[in-house]
């Protein structure tokens, strides 16, 4: 019955999408005022609905119930109920359900919040995000239906991958799609704004929350994932160049770009084509990475299954929405009159040349990630991997990472060379002295790690040069947010560098009682014993890693096996230390008795992550920041101007 | 000429359109099978790849044993997958020749340490030219060569459960 009823909102949902999309758009072509007037509250309810119908399939799974064909196929009834709840998205369906329904929540919420933009902007607005959520609810309703029922009723279900049996699995892609969603509205606004010919400081403002609230989230996303990937794969590495991986940054690239470029608009009232071009190219990465992994068309360790059908259906979505965005800017973005001008040598000079370092690390990235289907198509097969990727992208993102201990300190409009250079001595001071303790001290480390470390070091203390001689207690907000997350970047930068450039690594086969070193460690294998769990049972090593005189750490690496499916996977131990991190992994047992032991020591690995928690930390705080500021100007605004536009119908 | 620029991105998008709905109408068939199969090994010899192991040649192929050559690379993630596979072949005794395509001396070291290393010997083909003639098209393949040192049998991809019963036939079969 719950399926029945989540199928029904979905249609419902549909439906109304449809109604917001027709009725904004006539209202809008004929400027009739009840047309537009039902907009608003067509798209909450739609909203309410969608999200009910996901809240059904949610109940599905955590029923277990198996005459539902998607629980049947990716659930177990001795699932633990996290992961019960968590493969609700775990899926196919599921996800594009998840992906829909946070699409229409936030249609909602626009259409119940949004102050700043001109009325006929925020109409233009939310019909254009009808539109995107329409295809969606086309592709759930006719081609990836998650509330199809199975006759006769299976017993039991078939599992979940087991790999994806981890709590990671829980937030990881929900934070992903977060992400894209909130991009698609930042597109939106974008497409209004086009449509409206209304390109300008208000709409930067707009957009900004949403920009900076996906940017989060696919920070957050793209975190957790490597992380996840880092200590459940067992492979020891925190990015394999996937394309899935690939599918993920491109957006984030894009993302960080807008967000930079966005902040020139709001504050200087510049780069106007550019702005929305970004928003455009951002909301194509999103739309090409569900692509690329949704149709299964590039090969990846991701592996999901490859469906032309459901391919087809992506792509034409794509073609609708890209081609008839890109149409519509070259159309339209000629009439948009041309902003303020600038020096190269200012603040927005700073943020251009990040805007095109941005840009060609995405170009680079995205070349790389289609490259192989190109040449399939010429009737040529290759593999691109991380020669390509590291050598390619690793130097505009050092230059990038150059112009990021600059551009902070200087002047909007025009600024002195000498000047600036006055502002970031104490960062090129602290380069240089790194410099110089990295050839006294270890002149064998590769180039990329080497320029790596002392970039780290210069963007560490230089992130904090805005803050320089300024009263820190009237520094708003959203500085603080910038120094945060420009310090995470050096951090995970430094992380980055140091695990590539220092990293031990040993495989072992060792024996009850032998010892080994790795790094500065001592490990030693203690026993070995079977374990059982809810759905696995394991072989756990018992290990004691000893670093000099200190206290022991004990550590239990596992090579499970699952029972259902019958698949087996490895969990590594891993030992977190103030310094690095020390990841262990158990393998066979060789036939002399012995047992395969794989031991990495990582120096400083964990500043990987820790440092894009603090990028997404400043992220979050520069959004509280900004919306601050919006309701007191705002709050003083209000006055002479009692009724702001958007509230007169309602 | 200023309108002309607005165009290019919709132009590049055309372009990807292109290449996808290619890729999604002809959904490549991933595997391209060698045409060496029943023919002698092709001329080649690889200097050695890391250090401590002899490289690989054509040679090395005929000395009445039969072999897997796996053409590989540290940098390709099924070559990594098939590793344990590999290595339980060089348990039970079976001589595995590598060849490493396009790959650098310390990311071998590495991928060796970290997947373990079933292998007698490992060629450098930094220009891939002992993999084409070969008839490989991608990382990582597995050839088996008879004692004469012709080519018996492929697998194009990763050695798995599913495929290795095959294999081992046909190296029974080489004999």
């Amino acid at each position: 019955m719950i399926a029945e009823i989540g199928l029904a909102f979905l249609w419902l949902a549909g439906v109304l999408a449809g109604l917001q999309l027709i009725i904004g758009a006539i209202g809008l072509r004929t400027d009739r005022a009840e047309m537009m007037a039902g907009v608003r509250p067509i798209a909450m309810v739609q909203g309410i609905l969608v999200g009910l119908s996901f809240w059904c399939l949610v109940a599905v799974f955590m029923q277990s119930d198996m005459s539902v064909k998607l629980v049947a196929l990716n659930s177990h009834s001795a699932k633990p109920m996290l992961f019960k709840f968590a493969g609700t998205w775990g899926n196919h369906e599921g996800s594009m359900l998840l992906w829909v329904a946070v699409l229409g929540v936030s249609s909602g919420l626009i259409a119940a919040f949004e102050r700043a933009l001109k009325y006929r902007t925020h109409i233009a607005t939310l019909a254009a995000q009808a539109a995107i959520a329409l295809g969606f609810y086309g592709f759930l309703i006719f081609s990836s239906n998650p509330f199809e029922r199975l006759n006769p009723v299976p017993l039991d279900g078939q599992g979940l991958n087991p790999l994806l049996q981890d709590p990671g699995l829980a937030f990881h892609p929900p934070t992903l799609y977060f992400g894209y969603v909130g991009i698609s509205v930042a597109f939106s606004f974008a497409v209004g704004a086009l449509i409206e010919r209304d390109v300008g400081p208000a709409f930067a403002r707009a957009m900004r929350p949403w920009v900076l609230g996906a940017w989060i989230f696919l920070t957050l996303g793209i975190t957790a994932g490597s992380y996840w990937a880092y200590y459940e794969l067992g492979w020891g590495g925190w990015w394999f160049w996937d394309p899935v991986e690939n599918a993920s940054l491109m957006p984030w690239l894009a993302a960080t770009a807008l967000l930079h470029s966005v902040a020139v608009l709001a504050t200087r009232d510049g780069l106007r084509a550019w702005t929305v071009m970004l928003a455009v190219v951002a909301f194509s990465m999103s739309m090409v990475g569900t692509f690329l992994v949704r149709s299964g068309i590039l090969t990846s360790v991701h592996s999901f299954a490859v469906d032309p059908t459901r391919g087809g259906f992506l792509l034409a979505l794509l073609v609708l929405y890209i081609g008839g965005a890109m149409a519509l800017f070259a159309l339209r973005v000629g009439t948009v009159r041309e902003g303020n001008q600038f020096d190269l040598m200012s603040r927005e000079g700073a943020l251009v040349i990040n805007n095109l370092l941005l840009s060609v690390i995405l170009s680079i990235v995205l070349v790389g990630t289609l490259y192989p289907l190109v040449t399939e198509a010429m009737g040529q097969k290759i593999s691109i991997g991380a020669p390509y990727f590291n050598s390619a992208a690793g130097y505009p993102a050092l230059l990038l990472v150059v112009i990021m201990i600059m551009g902070p300190v200087m002047r909007w409009r025009r600024d002195e060379f000498k000047a600036v250079m006055q502002r970031i001595a104490l960062p090129l001071l602290a380069t240089a002295l790194m410099l110089l303790g990295l050839v006294l001290a270890r002149p064998d480390v590769g180039i990329l790690p080497f320029l790596g470390l002392l970039l780290a070091v210069g963007v560490g203390v230089g992130s904090f040069a805005p803050l320089w001689k300024r009263n820190l207690r009237r520094t708003p907000l959203f500085t603080y947010g910038m120094v945060i997350a420009h310090f995470g970047i050096a951090l995970s930068l430094g992380g980055m560098a140091s695990e590539s450039g220092f990293i031990k690594e040993k495989l072992v086969a060792v024996n009850i009682g032998e010892s080994n070193t790795v790094g500065p460690y001592t490990v030693k294998f203690l026993k070995i014993e079977p374990v059982a769990g809810p759905n696995w049972t394991a072989m756990e090593a018992t290990l004691e890693a000893r670093r000099g005189d200190g206290e022991p750490m004990i550590l239990r690496p596992q090579a499970r096996m699952f029972s259902n499916p019958v698949t087996p996977t490895n969990e590594a131990a891993i030992g977190t230390v103030l310094d690095g991190q020390l990841y262990l992994n158990i393998g066979e047992p060789t036939p002399d008795g012995r047992w395969q032991l794989r031991m990495w020591w990582k120096p400083y690995v964990t500043f990987i992550w820790l440092g894009g928690i603090l990028v997404a930390l400043g992220g979050f705080l520069s959004l509280i920041g900004r919306a601050v500021r919006e309701k007191s100007a705002r709050a003083r605004k209000a006055s002479p101007e009692p009724f702001a536009s958007g509230d007169i119908l309602v | 000429m200023k309108h002309i620029w607005l165009w290019l991105p919709l132009g590049l998008f055309v372009l990807f359109f292109a290449v996808v709905a290619n890729g999604l109408i002809n959904p490549a068939d991933r595997v391209i099978m060698s045409t060496m199969i029943g023919k002698p090994a092709p001329q080649f010899s690889l200097p050695s790849a890391v250090d401590g192991l002899p490289g690989v040649g054509v040679a090395n192929l005929r000395d009445g044993k039969p072999k897997l050559v796996n053409i590989f690379a540290s940098w390709c993630i099924p070559c990594a997958s098939e590793a344990p596979m590999l290595e339980q072949l060089a348990k039970q005794g079976i001589e595995i020749h590598g060849i490493a395509i396009r790959d650098r001396r310390q990311d071998l070291d590495r991928f060796l340490a970290r997947y373990g290393n079933p292998y007698a010997r490992i060629g450098a083909d930094n220009d891939a030219k002992a993999q084409i003639s070969f008839g490989s098209a991608g990382v990582p393949e597995t050839f088996v060569v008879d004692g004469k040192g012709i080519i018996r049998y492929q697998i194009a991809g990763d050695i798995n459960p599913s495929n290795v019963g095959d294999l081992l036939t046909a190296l029974k079969a080489a004999k």
